[in-house]
């Protein structure tokens, strides 16, 4: 399977070793550690899901996934963050990313997650449906 | 001299500047917002506040008081002399008058006839008849010769031939020339007075005429003024002998039973007490050519006893209207000191309060900033155990497959150590972020159980068993999930206190098993909470204070506030909280809260 998965972490141990842990997997993670880094390599060519940390210094997470939904409206976003205060609050960003998951992360349960937003990525561009 | 003057007046100055300056401190002090409330302070302030009231009522009150009753007096003395003054100096002229024409109408007979006319008895009777059919009241008259007998006479008694030489009253006469007696009885039974003069004619003849006249007209004179304004007119001598009768003081000739005013020819008036004790005012005036002085008694009783029924009255009034000052002053100054006290102490409290919640939220804050600083970390950790799991599961990494094993072990331990740590910050981050006040609707054996997740490490620390009631359908209710937390973690942190001591055993001084207990039910529309501990209970004195700020059990640790904020938060959300205790044996709170909350619209 060669499935686009970008992903988009300023802490480098943290995506390192989750990219690592993918490409043992089979997966073949493209990994950037800011904003403006993930919008540059989302722009060529659209990826099947992106997996984007909340905090990250310069260009903050939830205006990266602004710009790719206005980009891509019906791409798959999931994202990390260190603690919980966004997800009763209804804010934005939650509610157009595809899934929100804190750190540190159960990595069966990311997997599980991440196959599920490409599921669904992949249906809505055949339906051109919903963003 | 001067100098010491002006600075004693600025010592003075100074004094006073001083003094001034110290009172208005005081004032300032007590009637500045205070930090503390100290209900000494208050008592202090309301004593003297009552006290300058009451005097500040009171003073003028009876300054009116004294002053009208002062000036009453006054008047009222006023209006008594008046009448009797002038009842005096009338009486005064008349008597003056008449005895003054008594004395002048002898006088004019001994010198319009000589010793030699006179001692023809013929001669002697027509004078003395023409005499009395002109003037009313002689009664007798005697021719007294140098030698002093009385070698003629004329008038009712026998007298011719009566041997006055030596007598007091002939040595008088032939010395002043005049002569008026006191009243006497002497020879003829009644009050008499005797004129006499004496002449010394050129041929060196000395001889004196004596006429004896009554006391009738005078008494006459002296009784028709008095009557009408209810005033005893009479004549004294200088002896105190009464010489016309008196209503109050006896017959003519008695003696007058108390002391003679001191003589003064101007009519004075005074206040006396008579040996009776009746109070009198008495006007006395000497009346001139004479040894007499007249008086004029008044018995002030009778004038003065509408004015005591008056006074006795007024006093009354004056004496209930400051006992009533001094009640209502009372009364008001403690309401309004109690007002101001109870305002003073939820200000207090409001304060406190606020502080608090300000403490809270920024620890609510710090402890959501460490949680999110701490979970990074722990994600690499988690992750890279993870990563060399995948390695070793692999089969990427050679070796022994014991030491594989081993290896694999020990990851999957640092594995649920992360996880572990994961939910300690998660748990403090739900915490920090239920800071904000926020009413939805909720299930409050959720709170609870997080609650209660919170202090079971330091229940099992304690040897406290934690025990919860949570029956399964328990409806919603709406209410502020932060709140209520704090509400829980301060009760069932309050019960684990009571339960110290004695870390490491399980059992009460009763040999129970040391627990905390929580319940839950639901009860027409309310939701019942109650916290039970076997620990050390409290006493009747702690359970009245229970609920006040800054009031603590605990020696060194706790603000005093954990149950007042407790108590505030209840009654916000619209429900009761109650405490039953009893010493040794353990306590109970017991917490009701409506399903929905009154009056507060409902954020969702």
């Amino acid at each position: 399977m060669s499935l686009r998965i970008l992903l988009a972490d300023d802490e480098k141990e943290f995506v390192d070793t989750l990219a690592e842990r993918l490409s043992l997997r089979g997966f073949a993670p493209y990994v950037v550690y800011d904003g403006i880094s993930a919008l540059q390599a989302a722009t060529p060519e659209k990826p099947d899901v992106v997996v984007l940390d909340l905090f990250m210094p310069g260009l903050s997470g939830d205006e990266v996934l602004r710009r790719l939904k206005v980009l891509y409206p019906d791409l798959p976003v999931i994202l990390l963050t260190g603690h919980e205060a966004v997800d009763d609050n209804g804010t934005n960003p939650v509610a157009q990313a595809f899934a929100c998951l804190t750190k540190p992360l159960s990595f069966n349960v990311f997997l599980e997650t991440l196959q599920a937003a490409v599921r669904e990525g992949k249906e809505c561009s055949a339906t051109g449906g919903k963003s | 001299m001067e100098l010491n003057r002006t600075s004693g007046l600025d010592g003075g100055a100074d004094l006073g500047g001083h003094m001034f300056a110290t009172i208005k401190n005081y004032f300032a002090h007590l009637l500045e917002v205070p930090e503390a409330v100290s209900p000494a302070r208050y008592r202090s302030l309301r004593r003297l506040m009552t006290v300058l009231m009451v005097a500040v009522s009171v003073t003028p009150l009876l300054l009116l008081s004294v002053i009208s009753h002062v000036q009453y007096m006054r008047t009222l003395e006023r209006e008594l002399e008046s009448p009797v003054y002038a009842l005096a100096r009338k009486s005064q002229a008349a008597l003056e008058l008449y005895l003054g024409e008594r004395v002048s109408t002898v006088s004019f007979l001994a010198h319009a006839y000589t010793f030699k006319d006179l001692l023809d008895e013929r001669t002697l009777n027509r004078v003395f008849l023409a005499l009395k059919s002109e003037y009313q009241g002689f009664v007798d008259m005697g021719l007294v010769d140098a030698d002093g007998q009385q070698v003629g006479y004329v008038g009712p008694y026998k007298l011719k031939g009566v041997d006055y030489a030596g007598k007091p009253w002939l040595r008088d006469t032939e010395i002043k020339g005049r002569y008026l007696s006191n009243a006497i009885l002497g020879y003829r039974g009644y009050p008499h007075l005797v004129v006499a003069v004496h002449r010394l004619e050129e041929n060196g003849v000395s001889w004196t005429l004596r006429v004896a006249t009554d006391t009738l007209r005078i008494q006459q004179v002296v009784s028709t003024v008095g009557p009408e304004h209810d005033t005893d007119v009479f004549l004294v001598d200088t002896e105190g002998v009464l010489q016309t009768d008196s209503n109050l003081f006896g017959k003519a000739l008695e003696k007058l039973p108390m002391d003679l005013p001191p003589a003064s020819h101007e009519t004075v008036v005074r206040r006396i007490t008579d040996p009776k004790g009746r109070q009198l005012m008495v006007a006395s005036c000497t009346l001139a050519g004479t040894d007499f002085m007249l008086l004029a008694v008044k018995p002030t009783e009778d004038a003065i006893r509408p004015w005591l029924a008056l006074r006795t009255e007024l006093l009354l009034v004056l004496c209930g209207g400051i006992a009533l000052i001094f009640m209502v002053s009372n009364l008001l100054m403690q309401q309004l000191i109690n007002r101001l006290q109870a305002s003073d102490e939820r200000r207090v409290a409001v304060f406190a309060q606020m502080e608090h919640n300000q403490k809270l939220s920024s620890i609510g804050r710090l402890a959501a900033g460490v949680a999110h600083e701490v979970n990074n970390p722990l994600a690499v950790i988690y992750e890279k155990a993870g990563l060399a799991q995948d390695l070793l599961s692999m089969g990427k990494v050679c070796g022994d497959g014991k030491d594989k094993e081993r290896l694999c072990a020990l990851l999957e331990g640092i594995e649920s150590t992360v996880e572990r740590a994961r939910g300690i910050t998660h748990r403090l981050l739900g915490f920090a972020r239920r800071m904000e006040a926020n009413r939805q609707a909720l299930h409050i054996e959720e709170v609870i159980s997080e609650t209660l997740g919170f202090l079971e490490r330091e229940a099992k620390n304690r040897g406290v068993k934690l025990e919860a009631e949570l029956p399964p359908n328990l409806p919603e209710i709406v209410s502020d999930r932060g709140q209520l937390q704090q509400v829980f973690l301060n009760i069932v942190g309050n019960a684990l206190d009571a339960l110290a001591g004695g870390e490491g055993s399980t059992q009460t001084p009763q040999g129970e098993e040391r627990f905390v207990k929580i319940r839950c039910q639901s009860q027409n529309g309310q939701m019942l909470v109650s916290v039970q501990d076997n620990g050390k209970g409290m006493s009747p004195e702690v359970l009245r204070h229970i609920f006040e700020p800054f009031y603590s059990t605990k020696k060194d640790k706790g603000t005093g506030l954990g149950m007042f904020i407790t108590y505030g938060i209840v009654r916000k959300l619209g429900g009761e909280i109650h405490v039953q205790s009893e010493e040794g044996r353990g306590s109970t709170i017991s917490i009701t809260l409506p399903l929905t909350p009154p009056d507060v619209a409902v954020e969702v």
